[in-house]
């Protein structure tokens, strides 16, 4: 049976660890690198690891070699991806799949021609999402510009054009830690065929339960919770477990 | 020395990763001579069956690997599209002819109401024992795939796994391993597993 993986998700801004809540008061809580082992030795599922500042500074190729140095978990790597040179460039350092979302808004063939290049499987269209005047709407670079797209519209689009995964992360919640926008991720989950990754919200051991089972998520991610308590991923999962959700121990 | 096979596809870092934490001595080449001077030969790789085979004989590098690989009988590893391009053909944008050097075909998974790509942990279950699964503690491993080879000969499956439909995840013939899930991402049992590899001669 496959395993409904739990994943931790690391941003990094000014070369720190950072948590933020609702996509803006990015909090310095210390160390990638630490967390990164942290999380190696932890052996969990997988890892997304995201650098907020590569959009306007570019990627960081150093940054990015040494975190997956450290990385015998499949890793995502993602932030400034803009071209199928950078998606090369990442999956050569060490990714095993690459997050794309604002070059994705803006020159949406990225998702395409990176599908039929590198294969669907390591393209992962990450959707950031909140709700506006009763509609979940698409917002890019980073939670600052609202586009045309509903979530659904374009969880539909990226999948035709071939994105292997969704990383879907609801703006609203994040870092609130009073869990998952389940309409949100039950809506994109049932339009679209392909995995969708539940983010932004996790903050008990029940809000993980809800989205795989209402949200119907085929993973889940989270960061505040293993931040700011002394939640572990195995602690969740032996909660899946416990309530009849296959997972990895 | 190991050579990874560096042809345009793939997660070349993550396998070197992995090996250079197992301490091997590995190179990510397309150069002939490295080819022709390893002693074990790793074909990774992510992405679709059709580029990854025209960018292997395109390049030249198919020919210099079945020179190593069929008739100087050196060990060989293809991971994920490494072992999907062992077959006959694929089909994967459109049918391509492939290496054919384990008889069949790479095939779409059946996978019923689950969704595609297959990605995340699964069981495997070992059909026929084999040097390569020696010492394994853990039979789950890391997938992300949506196609596998399906060998004509029952005897090269070495185990299977279960999305959908049951599946061919490890194969062999003489010399001749692959392996659909990644070993390089599989934590202590893919480091095993590596390990195991890097044991044949």
């Amino acid at each position: 049976m496959l395993k409904t993986r739990v994943i931790p998700c690391l941003t990094i801004k000014d070369l720190r660890l950072v948590k933020s809540v609702n996509f803006s008061e990015h909090r310095n809580i210390g160390s990638y690198i630490s967390a990164v082992r942290v999380f190696n030795s932890r052996d969990v599922d997988e890892m997304i690891f995201l650098d907020l500042d590569a959009r306007k500074d570019g990627i960081k190729k150093w940054l990015l070699e040494e975190i997956s140095k450290e990385c015998f978990m499949p890793l995502t790597l993602g932030g400034g991806v803009k071209s199928l040179d950078d998606i090369n460039l990442l999956l050569r350092i060490g990714a095993d799949k690459v997050s794309i979302n604002t070059s994705a808004i803006e020159t949406p063939d990225i998702i395409s021609e990176g599908a039929k290049k590198f294969g669907s499987q390591c393209v992962v269209s990450s959707i950031d999402a909140r709700l506006i005047g009763g509609k979940y709407k698409v917002f890019s670079a980073g939670g600052k510009s609202e586009t045309s797209w509903s979530a659904v519209d374009w969880a539909k689009e990226v999948e035709q054009r071939g994105a292997g995964e969704i990383f879907l992360t609801s703006i609203d919640k994040e870092g609130l830690m009073e869990g998952y926008d389940l309409e949100l991720v039950k809506s994109v989950s049932d339009a679209v065929n392909i995995p969708v990754i539940a983010c932004g919200g996790a903050g008990k051991l029940d809000d993980f339960i809800l989205a795989i089972k209402i949200g119907r998520a085929s993973a889940v991610a989270a960061a505040s919770i293993f931040q700011y308590t002394q939640m572990t991923p195995r602690n969740i999962k032996e909660y899946l477990v416990e309530n009849g959700i296959e997972a990895r121990l | 020395m190991i050579v990874i096979i560096d042809y345009g596809m793939g997660n070349t870092g993550s396998v070197k990763n992995a090996l250079e934490f197992l301490g091997a001595d590995v190179l990510v080449s397309n150069n002939r001579d490295d080819v022709k001077m390893s002693s074990h030969l790793i074909l990774p790789g992510v992405g679709s069956f059709g580029d990854g085979i025209s960018n292997l004989k395109e390049s030249g590098l198919a020919n210099i690997l079945e020179e190593e690989v069929l008739r100087g009988r050196k060990p060989f590893l293809g991971i994920c599209l490494g072992m999907q391009l062992l077959a006959d053909e694929g089909d994967e944008g459109g049918v391509n002819k492939g290496l054919g050097w384990i008889h069949g075909r790479t095939v779409k998974i059946r996978a019923g109401i689950n969704k595609l790509p297959h990605i995340g942990w699964n069981n495997i279950k070992v059909k026929s024992d084999n040097k390569i699964l020696d010492n394994i503690a853990s039979n789950v491993f890391y997938f992300v795939h949506s196609y596998y080879l399906q060998p004509d000969a029952e005897k090269c499956v070495l185990a299977t796994s279960e999305y959908g439909e049951e599946f061919p995840v490890v194969v062999n013939k003489d010399n001749i391993w692959g392996v659909q899930f990644h070993p390089e991402k599989s934590q202590k049992s893919g480091l095993q597993f590596l390990k195991n590899f890097l044991k044949q001669r």
